[in-house]
């Protein structure tokens, strides 16, 4: 990976020839005190006694303390190399005196923590100075602290493991705050460190200060503050405990610049248990019998899974429940891959631009099983209308989500693979199967619904590029096995709709939030994490342009993204409505003067095509994913006008959706 | 409904911010708050009087339940409990009206604890509606200030709103 400048002033590790001769050749006058310098009097002998530069130049002051410093960066880097020996695989089981910014990476190296996104400032430079010395953590340098959460967030969710975030006080922290807010709507394992004032300035109103703790609050499953150095590592345990145990969320931890200076001992806690935090793993078996019970007499199952089954890596076991029930499922637009898209007893997505079977079939069921899903109000709709005829079973691991929006009978507070795998061995154990004239019954109803063929579009356009072509030439190329990342509108959906995800995270797209400018950033994390993998994504030209200045960073990883950028010259999603809804006032979502992609693409040093014609779409789409080691960026030029259908209209019933052929109720 | 919830919190910075931070991000209604330490330093005592309808109020216990600072959470209005308030009130009181006022406040079972040759204030402990009861009584006269603490409760009998055993 790129590292800083080989001019700029080095920090020599393994003693401190070279800087002692260029410390001579510029003389006193200008000597960098390096930050972490304390007067001598502060010193403690190291391991070896004290470094006998600083012995000879105690009584001498003024001139002579250049040669102090020297003595210090040689005495710290004999301690340093302690802490940062090439090849340490040991969890903590040495005590050792190391500064804050030295257990900050030790912490991380010892927590497993592969990359580290992030961006430097004045409140951060003591940990970007330790990063510098060592190689174990990699620090990727974005261009802007949403796109660092963003990454970090892609990383996490197409790996299960937390994103890891380092950003400066104030405005370093204030930009991730879109970021954290991303994860915290998806339930992602983040923890994002923000940088602070030193704590003597705290409430002074110092340069760039901000109240982290007070204005991530509300979008983070916890927050810390660390006030003593001592406490810093437990903390940091702590904080990735608490962000991948439970329902998994954004933890924030706020340094102050002065923690990182102070040192102490360093031993990687073992136990990052809190009394007052105790997440449930698996469900009430008696609840879990009266599920199946249920399930076994339904007549009109369905299956109706989100994110937490993606989150939850229990697909496996949703998949071979589904199985055996023999019963329908429909995964949220956050647990798509949850359930093989190519699999005949999958439906579609459901909610507002779901599939006319899987909302028919939610609407027309008469038992549901909800998995991992929070009966989202883009899902259910009116609530007063929705699945009128099912008695409910809910599996969730956050009590706080179960009779949130939808009463239901039985809940299940449980991690979503283990109350599946109770949950089929209580139906074997039962003896009984579903009544199979029912389910055929039932299935012949599903399929004259899937015989409406919801999702058809105008396929025979040579003219002009409809957006749902692109996607399905892109799913039939890359053999619906990429990692697709996606912004937010209706790009969003028609991927959504058009890509057949069979495998879990693979789908990364803002859900909860709908933020615009996820899909480039997020698609970085995910490419460093599968680095042989195809990662697309899958954008509008609205929305690329709120983080396109991570094409940036994309050059200097040298990722091989694969742009789709999906150019209606609208923010087509708001057309829509203003076409549905505001009869066709198009306030302000038209683009006047959009950028010429290509150009920019390659001013960044990638690769850029524009794509106006239908019949080219699939040579250029061949053209980019064939280049498996560069970036390149589609422009496709597509329908101004296509809309994304079927529609449910906020506030409707599932039964009540907008078709593309007949714009009618169904 | 009204409910009085007893919440065992850490005793740490922002604690409090987080419980009236989610009250009022997710629109649900605080009648009254009080908290304190505990015996264990480390431990605050909140209690909480809300309201609404049983959804919300099984909503509401839930979200703070998941607040990571919550050691422990009762809902004090399912049990038989004692609820106590302290009111805090300063009157006018010149001429006859502070023998009468004397009188009230002893009916009450109040406690003068501070006089002026023009004012008395009153200490008065009870639940919320015998404090109601007593300024209502006070209302003809010209009340000066009015400070009260909040609701605070216990569960009658020996169960204990106390951290689980580890």
């Amino acid at each position: 990976m790129a590292r800083g400048p080989p001019t700029g002033p080095t920090w020599v590790s393994h003693g401190c020839g070279p800087r002692i001769a260029a410390l001579n050749a510029i003389g006193c006058a200008c000597i960098p005190v390096h930050p972490l310098a304390r007067a001598p009097k502060a010193l403690k002998p190291g391991p070896l006694g004290w470094p006998a530069t600083v012995r000879a130049t105690w009584r001498y002051t003024g001139a002579i303390a250049v040669i102090v410093t020297q003595g210090l960066d040689r005495w710290r880097s004999l301690s340093e190399n302690q802490g940062f020996e090439k090849g340490h695989k040991s969890r903590g089981d040495i005590a050792l005196e190391l500064t804050g910014a030295e257990i900050f990476v030790r912490c991380l190296h010892d927590e497993g923590v592969e990359y580290l996104f992030g961006y430097p400032g004045g409140a951060v430079l003591h940990i970007y100075d330790a990063l510098y010395k060592q190689e174990e953590v990699k620090h990727i340098l974005v261009r802007h602290e949403q796109g660092a959460a963003h990454a970090a967030d892609g990383y996490a969710r197409s790996t299960g493991k937390p994103g890891v975030v380092l950003v400066t006080s104030g405005p370093g922290a204030t930009n991730a705050l879109t970021g954290i807010a991303t994860a915290y709507m998806d339930s992602i394992p983040l923890v994002v460190f923000t940088g602070q004032v030193m704590t003597h300035l705290i409430g002074d109103d110092a340069f760039q200060e901000v109240d982290a703790i007070g204005i991530t609050r509300p979008c983070v499953k916890h927050n810390f503050m660390v006030k003593d150095v001592r406490d810093l590592a437990l903390i940091m345990r702590k904080a990735f405990h608490v962000a991948t145990t439970g329902r998994p969320g954004p933890v924030v931890v706020d340094i102050p610049k002065d923690i990182t200076a102070h040192k102490t001992s360093y031993t990687f806690p073992q136990d990052p248990t809190l009394r007052s935090y105790k997440p449930v793993r698996e469900g009430d078996p008696m609840a879990i019998r009266k599920a199946a019970d249920l399930l076994v007499q339904a007549k009109r199952p369905m299956v109706y899974a989100g994110g937490g089954v993606v989150l939850g890596n229990a697909a496996p076991e949703l998949t071979e429940l589904v199985r055996w029930l023999g019963a329908p499922c429909t995964n949220t637009l956050m647990g798509l891959g949850g359930f093989p898209a190519t699999d005949p007893l999958f439906v579609g997505m459901l909610g507002m631009h779901g599939t006319y079977e899987a909302n028919m079939s939610m609407h027309e069921c008469d038992v549901l099983l909800a998995v991992g899903a929070r009966f989202d109000d883009r899902v259910t709709g009116d609530l007063d209308k929705f699945c009128p005829n099912a008695r409910i079973i809910h599996i969730d691991i956050d009590p706080a989500s179960i009779q949130k929006n939808v009463p239901v009978e039985i809940a299940i507070i449980s991690e979503a693979g283990l109350a599946m795998r109770d949950l089929l061995a209580a139906l074997k154990a039962t003896g009984a199967r579903l009544d199979k004239a029912a389910l055929d019954a039932w299935w012949r109803k599903i399929n004259e619904w899937r015989a409406r063929q919801c999702l058809q579009y105008d396929r025979a356009n040579t003219e002009v590029i409809k957006p749902q072509f692109v996607l399905e030439t892109l799913y039939r190329l890359t053999q619906g096995d990429a990692f697709i990342t996606s912004d937010v509108g209706q790009h969003q959906m028609w991927a959504a709709q058009f890509y057949k995800f069979d495998k879990p995270r693979r789908w990364i797209n803002s859900g909860g939030l709908g933020t615009m400018g996820f899909g480039l950033p997020a698609a970085i994390g995910v490419q460093l994490a599968h680095p042989d993998a195809t990662v697309a994504c899958v954008t509008g030209e609205a929305s690329i342009q709120m983080c396109i200045q991570e094409l940036s960073t994309c050059k200097q990883y040298d990722l091989p993204l694969k742009i789709v950028n999906l150019n209606n010259r609208y923010m087509g999603m708001v057309r829509q409505w203003q076409e549905f809804f505001y009869q066709s006032r198009y306030s302000h979502s038209y683009l006047e003067a959009l950028p010429d992609f290509v150009k920019l693409a390659e001013s960044y040093g990638h690769a850029g095509l524009r794509i106006d014609k239908p019949h080219d779409v699939e040579a250029a789409l061949k053209e980019a994913l064939g280049q498996r080691d560069r970036l390149v960026f589609l422009d496709f030029i597509t329908d101004q006008t296509e809309n994304v259908y079927p529609m449910i209209a906020a506030g409707a019933g599932h039964h009540e959706m907008h078709l593309a052929t007949d714009r009618e109720l169904a | 409904m009204r409910h009085i919830i007893s919440i065992l919190l850490e005793n740490e910075a922002g604690a409090l911010s987080r419980v009236a931070g989610l009250f009022s991000a997710r629109g649900y209604n605080i009648a009254s708050l009080t908290v304190a330490p505990t015996e264990d330093p480390s431990l605050s005592r909140m209690t909480l009087v809300t309201s609404g309808s049983e959804a919300v109020v099984d909503q509401i216990r839930k979200q703070l339940n998941k607040l990571v600072d919550v050691v422990k959470l009762v809902d004090l209005t399912d049990n038989e409990r004692i609820e106590r308030e302290m009111l805090l009130i300063k009157v006018c009181a010149e001429g006859d009206e502070r023998d009468e006022i004397k009188r009230l406040s002893d009916i009450f079972r109040g406690r003068i604890i501070d006089v002026t040759d023009r004012a008395y204030t009153i200490e008065l402990t009870g639940d919320g509606r015998k404090l109601d009861a007593f300024i209502a009584v006070l209302q003809s006269r010209r009340i000066l200030e009015v400070v009260r603490s909040g609701v605070i409760g216990i569960a009658r009998g020996g169960s204990a709103c106390v951290p689980d055993a580890p």
